[in-house]
């Protein structure tokens, strides 16, 4: 497919539009990755800006900052605005940036689609940020958006169902995208056990986007039509069963968290080779592993609902297939430890965010498995210990993958290097401040503090207190990164093609920059 | 309550509180039933197993870390898979995977049998308070509503905070020590949830549905929960005190309680004890969210 564009045809696609033209109409994927990219850290700084709000109330006990209700929309919107607005299109930036380059691909398959997904997203984040401006404010619900609350809730309710239906089909069309990109367009002699295991992980996950968002766009559907239409499909009374809609979204829920860390996997295991200055350890086994974390993630779902009253065999069931669940995670880390085993390592910034990811998001692993107990999972569910173990695997985990990523492939995206006083600063802020926000919430939910809650009692006074330091610590620390990236992409150390000395893989044969079209004749790998 | 009674109870409760002050910072509450002292130990296994792998992948890490620098003069091996190893790292897991998942079975299979209770009492959630129906045993008839008791004063900040700020109710549930209580849960509106951490005890109260738990204390004292599942705008302000005391103490309360019959929540409660209950909560339940609907929340 399209590995040679006649060159008449790129002065035409040049000619036609600059300024912001371009960026609405190109079908490049390198700006379609950067406007993802972009998105994605407008969104985490609003996202970010609620959670601050939050743990302002949270600071000292008593209302101080904000009224409950307007605590509970923020508690939704961070959510909804931090799952499906930052961390997800994120990873499709990712992808959009580099899949085609490590495959040795011209650009996505569907270019003008790959358009259309992105600027889906634009119109879902108006919707949901401006569902806090309409009457009754934003859905409030949590964001699960349980019923009969969520059938409770005003028209922000609804703004937010339409923003999932238009992020989900956004997340489909990327999703299609990327596994026709990786299925037909990988350069001659890139078999699929050769492909980088970034390629790999994304590829799983889109099969796994493609298997479950339309579920959930079945279960806020239904819903949208028990609130306007009169169904009863959550609601007793007319036959139907609050719970059901539990079992819906956890179907999509639970596949949806492994979304939003395998493509973490994958960035994580391109960078630790690479400043180990040796290859992945068992690189099948990783495969392998990643297969099975996303087969198992269909048949865990009720973990989610231990408390929902379900008869002993199925709470038995689904703990014994959330605890085998550690299993292909456990090889995960194993390898990467391997790898760096007797390596020769350096610890530049992608590096320090990768050993760091490995090891705060092994703790969040570790409380996983901890939940993943039913009985001990009764006494946790829906407390601060689940808040700390999710925050320790999607901002330890999947957030630090990321900016790990984005620095190790800022000097392909820009041509410069990022400057390495900058970016060590901003890891140590982040994993310190990390910590001090998260860590003591483990000790907050085992003494008994409900989640989604704006106020509480007197004897969790001050871990609240320390966490709300930690989070103001942890949220201008981000404000570092960006500082690390404008001043990378004014400046700096010019970038050689191979930007690290042992980076592997074909993203690193062309220029840095990379020139608005790459590998237009597919190269030939060994 | 007999003078002997409230003694015995303000001592349980004063000794349950310091303990917890002492322990509960950092772990689960004390517990006073025998599941939650299995989920407490089991709690404690975990963690000792995570601690121990963690200390063996970390220590390994950073052993790497260290020593395997360019900067110390490492040079890379070559090494990027081994068979016997891949295997080792996959077997070894799903061992100890299975010495964990073996008492946790135990105590899941004892949490989920409900039966042979002594005393049967329904709880309702409703936005934002408890109601309580004894609906079998000892004090049979017995029906209150439980509603936070911590001023507004001390939420807004105009009062000073009183030390069971927001765990504190106007009406709490009593029980005798040693009896098994089995709890029927269901809600009025929205999804709540019954939640007393001494307990071990959490279950989600689903409007149109009846679920059940059990439990029973083995200490008397005071014990204090939370709505564990969010329900609206007062989530946090719906809490749960169980007062467990002596059988005596039970009687005294049981009897004091005879001619008292709140009249609070009537409309919803009429039918509370007949087969028609689920339906004509279910209605209720459409009542209430229509009203609320323009509201917003």
């Amino acid at each position: 497919m399209a590995a040679v564009i006649p060159e008449r045809l790129q002065e035409h696609h040049h000619g036609a539009h600059t300024g912001l033209m371009r960026w609405i109409t190109t079908t490049n994927h390198k700006d379609i990755g950067t406007m993802y990219l972009i998105f994605s850290f407008v969104m985490f700084l609003a996202g970010g800006v609620m959670a601050l709000t939050l743990r302002a109330e949270l600071f000292q006990p008593g209302l101080q900052v904000v009224q409950p209700e307007l605590f509970n929309q923020l508690t939704t919107l961070h959510g909804l605005v931090m799952v499906f607005g930052a961390i997800m299109p994120a990873f499709v930036g990712f992808a959009n940036w580099m899949i085609p380059l490590m495959i040795g691909a011209s650009d996505m398959a569907f270019a003008r689609m790959n358009n259309w997904s992105f600027w889906l997203l634009p119109p879902a984040a108006i919707l949901l940020i401006g569902s806090f401006f309409v009457p009754g404010g934003a859905t409030a619900a949590g964001w699960t958006l349980y019923p009969p609350l969520s059938v409770q809730m005003g028209m922000g309710m609804d703004l937010a169902i339409f923003a999932v239906h238009i992020m989900g089909v956004s997340s489909i069309m990327g999703a299609i995208n990327i596994v026709v990109t990786i299925l037909n367009m990988r350069a001659p002699g890139m078999t699929m056990m050769k492909m980088p295991l970034f390629c790999w992980t994304w590829l799983i996950t889109a099969y796994l986007l493609i298997a479950v968002m339309p579920v959930l766009a079945g279960a806020v559907t239904m819903l949208l039509t028990d609130r306007h239409f009169g169904t009863s499909f959550f609601n007793a009374a007319g036959g139907g069963d609050p719970v059901l809609y539990q079992h819906i979204f956890w179907f999509f829920g639970h596949p949806e968290v492994y979304i939003m860390i395998l493509p973490a996997f994958g960035i994580v295991s391109q960078i630790i080779p690479t400043f180990a200055r040796k290859p992945l350890f068992g690189y099948a086994s990783m495969v392998y592993a990643t297969s099975s974390i996303a087969i198992l993630s269909f048949i865990v779902w009720a973990h989610h609902m231990f408390t929902t009253g379900m008869p002993a065999a199925g709470q038995l069931f689904f703990m014994y297939a959330t605890m085998l669940i550690a299993v292909p995670t456990g090889v995960k880390v194993f390898n990467w430890v391997a790898t760096m085993w007797r390596g020769s390592m350096t610890f530049e910034t992608p590096m320090l965010f990768a050993v760091g990811f490995i090891f705060v998001f092994t703790m969040g692993g570790f409380t996983g498995l901890i939940c993943a107990i039913a009985p001990v999972d009764i006494q946790i569910h829906d407390t601060y210990y689940v808040v700390a173990h999710f925050h320790y695997v999607l901002v330890a985990g999947s957030l630090f993958a990321l900016f790990a990523g984005a620095y190790y492939w800022l000097p392909k995206w820009t041509g410069h290097m990022p400057d390495e006083r900058i970016g060590k600063l901003h890891f140590w802020c982040s994993i310190v401040f990390f910590n001090v926000t998260f860590f003591p919430m483990h000790f907050l939910g085992l003494a008994g503090m409900p989640r989604r809650v704006p106020d509480y009692a007197l004897q969790f006074a001050d871990f609240n207190a320390l966490a709300t330091i930690g989070a103001f610590g942890f949220g201008l620390s981000q404000l570092i990164f960006l500082w690390a990236v404008i001043k990378c992409v004014r400046g700096g150390e010019k970038a050689a093609a191979r930007s690290w000395e042992s980076a592997e893989g074909l993203e690193w044969t062309v220029p840095s920059p990379a020139p608005h079209h790459t590998f237009e004749e597919a190269p030939v790998v060994r | 309550m007999s003078l002997s009674g409230r003694l015995a109870v303000a001592v349980a409760s004063s000794l349950a509180s310091f303990s917890a002050a002492a322990q509960s910072r950092y772990n689960f509450q004390e517990p006073v039933t025998e599941i939650a002292g299995q989920i407490y130990d089991l709690h404690i296994l975990m963690l000792i197993i995570c601690l121990v792998i963690f200390i063996g992948v970390f220590g390994v890490m950073f052993w790497s870390v260290f020593h395997h620098r360019k900067s110390r003069g490492a040079v890379a091996a070559n090494f990027h898979e081994n068979t016997t190893v891949e295997i080792v790292w996959t077997v070894v897991p799903v061992l100890i995977l299975v010495g964990m998942a073996w008492p946790a079975t135990r105590t899941i299979l004892e949490m989920k049998d409900t039966s042979g209770a002594d005393i049967t009492i329904k709880a309702t959630g409703y936005q934002w308070k408890w109601g309580y129906d004894y609906l079998q045993g000892e004090g049979e008839g017995i029906r209150f509503v439980s509603n936070l008791a911590t001023p507004r004063d001390q939420i807004e900040g105009r009062a000073e905070k009183g030390e069971h700020y927001l765990l504190e109710v106007d009406n709490p549930v009593v029980v005798p020590v040693g009896k098994r209580i089995r709890l029927l849960l269901t809600a009025n509106d929205v999804i709540h949830a019954w939640w007393v951490p001494a307990f071990g005890v959490k279950q989600d109260a689903i409007p149109g549905f009846i679920r059940d738990t059990w439990f029973q204390a083995d200490k008397e004292g005071v014990y204090r929960g939370v709505c564990a599942e969010l329900c609206g705008r007062d989530h946090a302000y719906m809490p749960i005190e169980v007062h467990v005391v002596s059988a005596d103490a039970y009687s005294a309360w049981v009897a004091q309680q005879g001619p008292r019959q709140p009249a609070v929540e009537a409309e919803a409660e009429t039918e509370a004890e007949t087969e028609a209950e689920t339906e004509a909560e279910a209605d209720a339940e459409v009542g209430t969210s229509d009203e609320s609907k323009p509201a917003g929340v």
